[in-house]
């Protein structure tokens, strides 16, 4: 029996993981989940893991991760976590609606699975959000992270059992930020694969923090897909902190599609985990919008973190606004891949790219590389992408005044920092951000230090 | 004070000082002139301890102590200040920040406490004065958007703040304009006591009409051609330095 199973490759594992246990898998789901299923794997079963000269992952060869040894839920399990072992998570928000996944499903201990808030938002676990509001769900799930493109969402669409739901009625303007915490507890290497859909009808704001973060030193695979739609008019704040300790893997898919006239920021920070790959997509589908796209990475040792974005602009008039920022230490790696795709119709589009980077070590690597394909005449579109060191001038003027070397190259790290993280729109979650950006360069940060379990064996 | 003795230093290939030898006292204040290239702005970069270049032969005892072992940043603690010909800008790096840290430094160096943020901020105010700065500098980055004048008048800011005792002022003057020069100026002489030291780097000798030097030098080809007092600077004003040149090109 063992020696089949080797000879299998891994895509051959995941399908067969999948026809062996689709009936655990899709237990309970509406017809129109197990259909995105069934797409997902047969998405899945063309493409197969990215191969490793497949040009988009070349710096990022995740078929041997998963590989692995991980055991998968093929339903919520029951997990000893005591919730009088708090969590406190590192950004804790002074008033926000705090929903808590725990490997890829929502945590909700005696209260229930989704809440209807007074003003029509509903907010709360996706799998519950399915069963209560087919409809709706089903006008976005699968919608805006297509199952045929990118071989992780359409294993994810397979395979993921809950994620967080957040609907936004047209004209509501959230009062408070909602923060999602996905967390990572197990008593064995896990993988996990979980879902979130964030829909934003016309004329609304909403706020939604992602903070992800391990509480248990064991293996963790996550591959997380998040849909977003940004109705007319309307304005979403989506900010994602990665924080897994450094035996983890992550890959996360985050499409984002803009109607007229929205507005969408998205940003990504990440100080921990060995190796991260994010996928984000944005599309300007109406006339009018506009984004931006903030990313930060600090990373050490051996960590590895590739992002890799694409900007779509599909109608006149949008504009974007991208910056990446990477400071590496030790032997880390990076990469950073930034497609600009301005459509024939997409006139007076402006889009701008910027991917800045510090090589603290000669041992560290970055790979950058910006792409423009325009296919409008009448646009604005610019890019730079820098590796480089820390300036050697700056550092000297500091010294001369006394500042030790290491005080000055962590007040230029800060510096460099500074201009993605001031960015961030709400003042307390930016202040709070720097501080932990602070901490992490001064290698303060241990990942776990607000968390009253301890689990961290580095 | 400062004892300079034999100092040879060489970039890449290329000896740039070819023996300096100049001793400085508490209290005085010395003027380095000489044409571009002779070497000033390299004697004061070894003096602060950059290190683009290799120190082939002699020494630089400063209160008896060898400079040369010294990090850039215990040279400053000591109390060395190096008044920038081109002060850099650091974006993303608040001068108050920035002066807090260098401030706190010192302070760790001699075993204080670090500054209370009031007593800091008052401190801040009090020297500001020196130099006629008004603006409100908490919000702005280290040299970041300063103009010429703002830039000089920030270095000798700094120099109130640090209170060192061999201040190197390096073509302080190059980019103001008259006004801005009595300020910078009149802000170094505030400064100026029996204590410390200052030595004035400098193309021209406009400075040195309000900052009276003691001894003049003058710098050529990397040597100390000429030392003398202020009167020698007037000489260069008049004559500039093409008979000194020839004094010493006659000599080689």
């Amino acid at each position: 029996m063992k020696d089949t199973i080797e000879t299998l490759t891994t895509t051959a594992k995941y399908l067969e993981l999948f026809r062996t246990n689709r009936e655990q898998i899709g237990d309970g789901d509406p017809d129109f989940v197990k259909d995105l299923r069934e797409q997902g794997i047969r998405s899945f079963e063309k493409t197969g893991f990215p191969a490793r000269k497949a040009e988009l992952y070349k710096h990022t060869h995740l078929e041997p991760v998963f590989d692995g040894e991980f055991s998968f839920d093929f339903s919520p399990r029951k997990i000893a976590f005591d919730d009088n072992d708090l969590f406190l998570c590192d950004v804790p928000m002074l008033d926000a609606h705090v929903l808590t996944v725990l490997n890829g499903v929502f945590h909700h201990p005696g209260k229930s699975a989704l809440h209807e808030l007074d003003n029509g938002i509903i907010v709360g676990g996706l799998r519950e959000a399915i069963r209560r509001y087919p409809d709706l769900v089903s006008a976005h799930l699968g919608k805006i992270a297509p199952l045929d493109k990118e071989a992780f969402v359409s294993l994810n669409t397979a395979f993921a059992q809950d994620g967080i739901f957040l609907y936004v009625p047209e004209g509501v303007q959230m009062d408070k930020p909602v923060q999602i915490i996905h967390l990572l507890l197990s008593d064995k290497n896990q993988m996990v694969h979980h879902r979130n859909l964030f829909v934003l009808e016309k004329n609304t704001t909403a706020q939604v923090i992602i903070c992800d973060h391990t509480l248990s030193p064991h293996m963790f695979l996550t591959n997380s897909v998040s849909e977003v739609s940004v109705g007319e008019h309307a304005d979403l704040d989506l900010l994602r902190l990665q924080n897994e300790h450094n035996n983890s893997c992550q890959v996360t898919n985050t499409w984002i599609r803009q109607e007229r006239a929205s507005h969408c920021q998205h940003g990504n920070i990440t100080l921990h985990g060995s190796m991260v790959r994010n996928n984000l997509h944005v599309k300007m589908e109406g006339e009018g919008a506009s984004s931006r796209e903030l990313g930060l990475f600090l990373i050490d040792k051996l960590q590895h973190v590739d992002s890799y974005t694409v900007i779509e602009h599909a109608s006149p008039n949008c504009t974007s606004d991208q910056h990446y920022k990477g400071v590496l230490d030790d032997a880390s790696t990076g990469a950073f891949h930034g497609r600009i795709h301005v459509h024939p119709n997409a006139q007076k589009t402006e889009a701008f790219q910027a991917n800045n980077n510090i090589l603290l070590t000669d041992t560290a690597r970055m790979n950058t590389k910006p792409q423009l394909e325009i296919y409008a005449d009448d646009v604005k579109c610019s890019h730079g992408a820098t590796v480089g060191q820390l300036d050697e001038d700056a550092l000297f003027y500091l010294q001369s005044r006394g500042i030790s070397r290491d005080e000055s190259r962590l007040m230029l790290m800060d510096a460099f920092a500074q201009d993605v993280l001031s960015k961030i729109k709400q003042p307390s979650l930016r202040d709070r951000i720097t501080d932990l950006v602070g901490k992490r360069l001064r290698g303060e940060l241990s990942r776990c230090n607000n968390c009253a379990m301890h689990c961290d064996e580095e | 004070m400062l004892d300079i003795k034999d100092l040879r230093v060489k970039i890449e290939d290329k000896e740039i000082l070819k023996g300096i030898n100049l001793s400085v006292r508490a209290g005085e204040v010395h003027a380095i002139m000489g044409p571009n290239g002779s070497g000033k702005s390299t004697l004061a970069s070894a003096l602060a301890g950059r290190n683009y270049f290799d120190i082939t032969h002699g020494k630089i005892l400063y209160e008896g102590k060898d400079l040369t072992e010294l990090t850039p940043e215990d040279r400053a603690r000591a109390g060395i200040f190096l008044g920038f010909q081109y002060p850099v800008e650091i974006p993303g790096v608040s001068m108050v920040n920035f002066l807090r840290a260098a401030i706190n430094s010192k302070r760790e160096y001699r075993g204080e406490k670090p500054l209370p943020a009031g007593d800091f901020l008052k401190l801040m105010r009090e020297k500001k004065k020196v130099v006629e700065i008004n603006s409100d500098l908490t919000n702005r980055s280290v040299n970041e958007g300063f103009s010429g004048g703002e830039k000089k008048k920030n270095e000798i800011f700094q120099m109130a703040l640090l209170e060192p005792k061999l201040a190197i002022l390096d073509e302080t003057d190059s980019g103001l304009d008259i006004d801005a020069l009595r300020i910078v100026a009149n802000g170094v002489n505030k400064l100026r006591s029996p204590e410390n030291a200052t030595i004035v780097i400098t193309h021209y000798q406009r400075l040195l009409d309000y900052i009276v030097p003691d001894f003049v030098h003058v710098l050529y080809k990397g040597r100390i051609v000429k030392s003398g007092d202020k009167k020698l600077a007037k000489e260069l004003e008049e004559h500039g330095y093409d008979w000194i040149k020839q004094e010493v090109d006659l000599k080689a």
